[in-house]
Formats: C-alpha cells, structure tokens, sequence
C-alpha cells in the first residue's frame, strides 16, 4: 500500500480526518474523502455538489457570489443592480481580481461601481419592486448603459418580488436598454455553483444572440470560463493575437455585453473551467452548431497542447504552422525559468483546494517544476469535473439540483450552422481529437494521493499538520490558518494580487512566485533563539 | 479615470445607492464576537453572507477569521432555520469546542422569523451545550441599521447574557471601546492602566486579530475579554462607553440590568475626546492623572503648534461610521481644519445635528449626509474640491480620479498596513493620525512645489 511522505498510509490519513466529527457528519464526509485509484472497496465514486454540513466551517460562498460576483462581475458596461440589503452588493464590489481593458475612449466600465437597492424593512414587509423599479430607473437616468442587469439576494426569493416582470417592464419603457434579472438567492442550490448555471442561463437567454453583425477575424474562437484573475485573459489573448486565432468573445474576463451578443458568431468554443460553462458551450452547439473543446492555458505545456488543439480543429497548414513558431518562439524563455527554479522546487509537494477547475489545472504548473501533489480537490463541483464526463448520465438530481433550471434548447430556426461536416468531425475524431471530452482530475493524480471535495477548514488544518506539504492553495479564509502553521499558502482565486499565471508569460510568473513563497526565508524565523535553545548551561564568557 | 461615470450635477436619489458607505449588520456582530475569548461566532442564515464577512475581515486584518454558519438551502428557507441551527451547534462544539458560540442573524433567517432564543434554549434541553458552555445570540437583520449597529446588537447581547450582579463590587471600570481595531483596544487599556484604573474592556479583539507567526494555530487565540470578566462586568463601579452608537445600548443594558451606571462619551479619537476620556476615568475611579499621560498629550499639542501651517484653512472630505466621524470631525476643527464634506452610510439625524454642531463656527459651508453614499461624497467633491480624503480603502478611487492626497482610515482597509498594530486613539493616536495627515499633505506638495521654491525644510 502507498505511504505518504511522513510514512502514514492515506487510510491512516483519511481516518484521521474523520475521527473527531460525530457519526453523522463522519459518514457524510467520508463518501468526498477519496484515496486516489479508489483503493476503497466501499466509495468508489467521490461524492460531490452536495450540502454543505451546518455548523461545519467551509470554504464555499453562495449561489449569488457565483452569478453576481464571477460570473456577471468581469463584465465592464452592464450596470449591475444587487437587489437586496446593503451587503451582499458592498462585498462584491471589486473584491474578485477580474481586471479589464476599458482604455479605448469613450469605453463604458462600471465594474468599479457597486449598485444596490439597500433594501430595507419597510421592502422587506410590504415588497421591494417599487424600490428596484425606482432604482433602475434612476440608474438609467443617470448613465444610459447598454443594459442594467439585477440580482436578487436571500430575502428577495422569499417576499416574492418578481425581479423579472420588473426587469421586462423597464426593458420595454427604455426601448435601447437591455434589462434582466437573475434568481440568485444564495440559499439556492449548495455553492457558487449554482450561481454560474443561473447567471450563464440568462446570458444565454437575454444576451447571446442579440448582434447578427459580421465581425472581422480569423479563427474565430470564444474562450468559454476564463474570468480574466490578474490578466490570465490579457495573456491568453496575447498569444491568441499572435498565432492569428480570434478571440470573438471571453466569458466573462475583459468581456462587454457586445461580446457575449455576438458568441453565435464564432467556429470553435474553447472551454477552460469546464465547471462554470460547460452547459453553455452545449447549448451554444445545439442552438448554432458551433462545437467546443476543452482547453487549459494554465501551465506552459498544456498552452501549447491547446493551440494546437485549437489549430488541428481549424485544420490549415498556415495557422497550424503559426502556432508551432509561436510555441517555438515562446517556450525557451519558459523552459529556462523552469530549469532553474527547479533546482530549488524539485520534489517538493503541494496541496490544492480551489474552485472548480483551478485544482486540476494548476496541477501542470507545479509539475513543470517538478513538484507532486498529494491532495487536491474543489470547493463546489460536480462528480464530473473529479471522474470525467463520462459520469454525467449516472448524476443525481437531487433537491438542490433541481432548483437550478435547465434550459430547453433547439436549433436556431434560421442561424443554425454546423461548422464542420459529419464527414470532417469524423476525420478529426479518428485523428485522435476529442469533442466535448473532459477526464476530470481523478486520472492525473497519482496513486495514493488523496481527492477531497468541499475540504472545510479542520480537515484542512489536519492535512497540513500530518502531510506538511511545502505549498497549500486555496483562497483568502483559508491563507492566514495556514501560514500561521509555517506552511506558505498561495491563494489560487485573488492570487495574492499576483499574476498572470496562465499562458507563458503566466508560467514564468508562476515558476518565480512558488520559488519566492517556497524558499522564503520567513518560515525559518518562527522561533526565537532563547525558544530554540531554551537552556542557560552555555554561559557567554564576557571578554 | 476609474469612476468615469460619475456626474458633478447632484440629482437626488431615492431608491438606488451608489457606491455604499456601509454594510450589513451580521459582520459587525462578527467582528464584536471575535472580542469574546474563545468564542467562535455564528452566521445563521445561508453560508454566503458568513463567507463574505469572514473574507471582508480577512482582507483588512491579514489574519485567519474563523466563523460557522448555518448552511441554509431552500428548505431551511421555507422550514426555518432550527434544525441547521441545532446541528451547527452540536457540530461545532465537539469538532472545535469553543467557550461560547456567538450567533448572530442574517436578513434570510429574520425574514423566516427564526427565534434565537428559543432555539438556544431548545439546544440546552437537548444536551446540546455542554456544561460550562454558552451560546448567545444577536438579531441583526441587514436591512436595518448597518455594520455598526449590528456591532452595538452583539455587544448588547454580551451584557445580557453573562453580566451577573453579585452583590459584591470589584472596583472595576467597564470599558466598552466601540468599533476600533485592536491597537486601539490595546491603546485604551494602556491608558486606563497609566491613568490607575483597574477595568474590564469588551469586546476586546487585541491579541485575537493581530496575532503572531511562530509555526501555531490557534483557533482560538489568546486575546479576547473572557468570560469570567465579562460576568464581573455587572459587580464594576461604572461603565465607560465609547461612541454612542456602537456602545451605548451595551452600557444602558448594563445600568438597567446589573445597576452599574453608565457615561457615554465619544470615542477617543483625536485631543479633545481623549481628554474627555482621560477626565471620566479620573473621576469615575477617583484617581490623579499621572504626569506621563500629561506628557503624552503635551507632545500632541506641541506637534499640533509646530506644524499648524500646513492643516490650517486645508479642506477635508470625510466618509466612514458616526461614532467614529464625530471624533475626527471634532479632531480636524481643533486642527483649524475645514472638514467640509462628511458622509456616513449609515442612517440617523442625531449624527447630522452633531456634525453641524462640531462645526457650527467654521467659515465654510459644510455638507453632510448619515444614509449617503460614496457616490454622493465624490459629486460633493467635484462641485468643491477638497485638499484631504479620509475614509477606507474604496476612496482611492476617488483620490486617484480627483488626485486628492488621502489618509485610509475606518473599515475597511484592504490595501495598506499598520491598522492592526498601531493604534488612532489616545494621545499617541493623536500622534499617529497627524504623522499620516501631514506625511499626505506634504509628500503633495513636495510633488507640486516648482523646482525654483522646492524646499528641504518644512
Ligand atoms: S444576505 Fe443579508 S446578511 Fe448576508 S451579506 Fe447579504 S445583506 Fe448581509
Ligand atoms: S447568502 Fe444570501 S444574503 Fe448572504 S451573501 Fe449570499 S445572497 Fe447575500
């Protein structure tokens, strides 16, 4: 059996982790506590999007956070109305690092604004849609954006304002500004993850779809849950730019609501967090006919696989060649900064615990470095984003699920195009290329490292007491515990305001920042010399 | 420009705020609970406001900020919240055996109606509280009051739930310091003490929000009133409460519960209000002043007379929480400082009225706002421009567009340090404040000045 670095067996591990909770929660824990290769004869499946356990510290935010905050939040001229009490919009206000380019003149950005209608007790007896139809207007009135997009928070669900019919009545008194509205109550669903599906619902709803214009470019492509943290998206599309491949729309970094109007116009969707979007990227196919594929850009290797990815769906010699120079131009930089950093990072260990994609993709960048991660696993999704698609005819609807709608989409009466002909998608998938294929991160972990879905944070403390990785990665609750432990902590959401990390550049990046925290001096000043020594026998002999 | 959208022209607004100067109760009540030794608090509601606050706190302490929550889904919603409730609690008592769970509402468990108390009270009939245990309990809706008042509702609830009349006094002197960071909590014990007042302070999150790194975790840190001391509240000679707003209904409850009377004074922001501070203590404990806190405030003045050139007639913008403005207000009218726009987010007349008063004879129009927001203060600005900013750290967008030289100060402050370790009250807060005040002002006009009247000494 394997052993982990200290000599426990991840049995030994696991039951360590469980061993101080009453049985009820021991049990529920167990089934998202997971030792790779599922040498447990009786949870050979992770369990995951499940409730999380009150009373239990967790990681994970809610279903508002998720539609308000990451998905909607990088979007730069779209008013963004919280409806409800003052704090769920004041905490949302620029605390993600979504950054954006709104420098050409006359560029609308909002996102520095925080919108709400400060509900108060008097909206919360007698309803709050007069108070949101009087803020939308006053909203329209003061800056006539493109559209005003509103969200609702826990109370609103439960008074019953219809958000919607006030977001339909205002779009049609304005005439030239788009108006909708999200039910994202935070009590809805079990995470953020809910509230990527109903943000992405109505985009798709409301925005996609909107602008039949001709956009100019080549190799039009969008890059499907990549949120623009620290400039990741700026240097994606640095290196998309220079291969000659377009970037027709992100969602949702650096994104305008022209952008997300025009998605039907691209050939390719190139999905990066397959958690967030995959659903969009299935109905933006069924609806148009444009096929997706899933990317990485974090990690240089795994840059250069999705390039040509990308290059072999378009299938011209000119840009299948452009990328190989473009990989050929920019990976020497790469591979020097990770020949030496690796002097330093090589077998050192990491633990990941982020989001719903972050924890299998930065698996690369730590192996570029030579470095092995023992544990890992998501803050909120699903069984598939662990095991692969493959698991998604088998997935549960349960209560929490259910609330979640899933739209119904048919194929455009007039703008369903397939991009590729049967007889060309056959060719590729015969060649080895994979549509809508995502494995999951259960196969690219090694054996005997440990999966664990939803960690909480006094499985977290237990993990770094008995493993000691070198590295621990989650967000910003989790970072002071930790280091407080001497282990250095790297937050993999904010990225400690570091950043980029995706790309090239963005490896390079990462390969200096992992070298800068792992071999910081700081984790040996944690004692004094009289705490060290604490003895007096060695008497100093004065001269 | 950042806030590119931002008209001059003030039209009124009834129903949309723009760029708030407050938030929600539930982290107020969070961060009071955080005074308590070996308290872990409680947000009963859904997990997302817990995770915002818990965040919020995070990003302005650097430090780890450990809170539950209910985890409401729709059914909890619908069903109220009692049975998420009675297992948080079981749960967290045997996975991380606090002294006390402080549990506070959310505006989803107040709209439902769920009852604290008698949930409490349900859980101690379980067996759900081991002996020796508590848990208390704060209603904090966020669709009133603010931040602050939600602070006030935990402290409130500290008195009511462990303050205990003996019969015996302890000689003792309540201190109740409001919403300051722990170095100001620090600083206040270390001028009650100079002064020769024994006290009891709470909510006391010195030692708790600024702790140190050598290898250990500590759920539960060493700082933090215990709550031995916070029983002995109701056996003190008196209370002192700092800022009315935050500290007042804590003090009263304690007068009309324990009969121990109470001063409500302001916070001890600046020369006069620490005077005013110093002064109670004296008399509430009967004690002479010693000459080193004399010492102190002489430095104060002596740096306000050396350097008077520079603050006078200088126009000030202001944004924050009541208690905490009325002090710096009064501090930037002792300077001859104009503070000519003030905002808070938070609602009451009673802070406008005094705002007005603090700066009744200045030769200036002054604006302010309690319930404003920060796109106001900015519309304010651009109609009259100011030569200072004070306020947390979302005005530097302001400062940035409008190139105001700007002091952060109140909550939060995400992006520069020094909050958690050196304190703003006191004589030594004095100090403090006007060290960053002068240090904006004259790195401004080190940077304005023409080559030809550059100076070196100022
Ligand atoms: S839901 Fe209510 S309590 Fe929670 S963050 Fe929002 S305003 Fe505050
Ligand atoms: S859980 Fe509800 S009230 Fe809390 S932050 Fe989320 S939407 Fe707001």
């Amino acid at each position: 059996m394997a052993t982990t670095k200290n000599g426990l067996a991840p049995t030994e591990v696991k039951e360590e982790l469980l061993r101080k909770y009453p049985p009820k929660v021991a049990r529920k824990r167990a089934k998202q506590i997971m030792i790779n290769e599922a040498q447990q004869a009786e949870t050979p499946e992770i369990t995951a999007n499940v409730r999380t356990i009150p009373g239990i510290i967790t990681m994970r935010g809610c279903t508002y956070a998720g539609c308000k905050g990451v998905i909607l939040g990088p979007t730069r001229d779209i008013v963004n109305i919280t409806h409800g009490p003052i704090g769920c919009g004041f905490y949302s206000w620029l605390t993600r690092r979504n950054q954006t380019d709104a420098s050409a003149p006359g560029a609308e950005n909002y996102m520095t604004y925080c919108f709400s209608t400060d509900m108060q007790d008097q909206d919360i007896i007698f309803g709050g849609e007069k108070k949101l139809e009087a803020a939308i207007e006053e909203a329209y009135e003061i800056f006539h954006p493109k559209a005003i997009a509103i969200f609702a928070t826990c109370p609103v669900g439960l008074i019953g304002d219809d958000i919607h019919a006030v977001a339909r009545k205002m779009k049609a008194k304005f005439g030239d500004c788009n108006v909708f509205a999200f039910s994202c109550e935070g009590y809805k669903g079990v995470s953020q993850s809910a509230g990527h599906h109903i943000a992405n619902n109505q985009i798709f709803r409301h925005v996609v779809g909107e602008n039949d214009a001709d956009k100019p470019g080549e190799y039009r492509i969008n890059l499907l849950g990549e949120y623009n943290i620290g400039g990741d998206g700026f240097e994606i599309d640095r290196i998309l730019k220079k291969c000659g491949i377009t970037n027709n729309a992100t969602f949702s970094g650096n994104s305008t609501y022209d952008q997300f109007a025009s998605a039907h116009k691209a050939d390719l969707n190139a999905v990066m967090c397959h958690r967030s979007i995959n659903y969009v990227a299935d109905m933006l196919e069924t609806k148009y006919g444009i096929p997706w594929i899933k990317v990485n850009f974090i990690g240089a290797a795994s840059t250069a696989k999705s390039l040509r990815k990308i290059a072999q769906y378009f299938g011209d010699r000119s840009l299948i060649d452009r990328v190989e120079e473009v990989i050929a131009e920019e990976m020497p930089a790469v591979e020097a900064v990770a020949a030496d950093v690796r002097t330093r990072t090589e077998g050192k260990t990491a633990m990941l615990f982020v989001g719903g994609s972050r924890a299998h993709h930065y698996q690369d960048l730590f192996a570029e470095m030579g470095m092995q991660t023992i544990s890992a696993g998501y803050e909120f999704a699903h069984r598939d984003d662990y095991e692969g698609r493959h698991v998604i005819p088998e997935l549960k609807v349960d209560a929490d699920s259910r609330n979640i709608e899933e739209l119904e989409v048919e194929a455009d009466p007039t703008r369903f195009a397939p991009r590729k002909s049967p007889e060309e998608l056959k060719k590729l998938e015969e060649a080895g290329f994979k549509f809508k294929h995502y494995d999951g991160l259960v196969p690219d972990m090694d054996k005997g490292t440990l999966v664990v879905d939803d960690l909480n944070q006094y499985e977290a403390e237990k993990l770094v007491e008995l493993l000691r990785p070198d590295i621990f990665c989650a967000g910003i609750k989790e970072k002071f515990s930790i280091q407080k432990l001497g282990i250095p902590m790297k937050q993999l959401h904010s990225y400690d305001s570091g950043g980029p990390y995706a790309g090239f550049q963005g490896a390079v990046n990462f390969y200096k920042e992992i070298d800068r925290l792992v071999n910081s001096k700081v984790w040996g000043y944690m004692k004094a010399p009289w705490q060290e020594h604490p003895e007096l026998s060695a008497a100093y002999v004065w001269e | 420009m950042l806030l590119r959208h931002t008209p001059k022209e003030v039209a009124e607004r009834k129903a949309l705020t723009i760029n708030p100067a407050k938030t929600c109760q539930p982290i107020g009540a969070m961060y009071a609970a955080l005074g308590i030794h070996g308290c872990l608090p409680h947000s009963h509601g859904s997990q997302g406001c817990c995770a915002y606050h818990r965040s919020a706190l995070t990003r302005h302490y650097k430090e780890p900020v450990s809170a539950a929550t209910s985890s409401f889904t729709e059914g909890a919603s619908v069903f109220g919240g009692q049975a998420n409730l009675l297992q948080a609690i079981e749960n967290i008592f045997t996975v991380y055996e606090p002294d006390v769970i402080a549990v506070h509402t959310t505006c989803l468990s107040e709209t439902i109606g769920d009852d604290l108390k008698q949930i409490a009270d349900k859980a101690q009939k379980e067996g759900k509280i081991p002996a020796g245990k508590h848990v208390i309990g704060a209603s904090t809706p966020s669709y009133v009051g603010s931040h602050v008042t939600g602070f006030s509702a935990m402290v409130k609830s500290m008195v009511a739930a462990f303050s205990e009349k003996t019969g015996k006094k302890n000689g003792k002197v309540n201190i109740i310091p409001g919403w300051v960071e722990p170095a100001d909590m620090e600083e206040i014990k270390r001028l009650a003490t100079l002064v020769g007042v024994e006290h009891i302070l709470f909510p006391d999150t010195s030692g708790v929000l600024n702790g140190p790194l050598s290898g250990e975790y500590k759920m539960f840190p060493d700082g933090g009133t215990t709550v031995a001391d916070l029983k002995a509240t109701g056996d003190a000679m008196g209370t002192l409460a700092l800022g009315e707003l935050c500290s007042g209904d804590a003090a009263r409850l304690l007068d009309s519960q324990c009969k121990v009377p109470c001063k409500v004074l302001d916070m001890p922001f600046g020369l006069r209000a620490t005077d005013r501070f110093v002064d109670a203590l004296r008399i509430l404990a009967g004690v002479t002043v010693p000459d080193e806190v004399a010492l102190e405030r002489g430095q104060l003045v002596d740096l306000i007379s050396d350097m008077h050139q520079y603050f006078y007639h200088k126009k000030v913008a202001l944004v924050g929480d009541p208690d905490q403005l009325v002090s710096m207000v009064e501090f930037l009218v002792t300077l001859d400082m104009l503070p000519v726009h003030v905002v808070t987010g938070t609602p009451g007349k009673a802070f406008e009225r005094r705002i007005k008063e603090l700066t009744a004879g200045l030769p200036c129009e002054v604006n302010v706002r309690a319930g404003g927001d920060m796109f106001l203060l900015h519309q304010w600005i651009k109609n009259e421009p100011v030569d200072l900013l004070i306020g947390n750290t979302y005005c530097k967008y302001m400062a940035r567009d409008e190139d105001i030289p700007f002091v952060r100060w109140g909550f939060p402050i995400l992006d520069r340090q020094g909050h958690q370790y050196f304190p703003t009250v006191g004589y030594k807060g004095g100090l403090r404040l006007l060290e960053k005040i002068l240090g904006v002002l004259l790195d401004r006009k080190d940077r304005d000045d023409p080559e030809q009247t550059f100076e070196l000494v100022l």
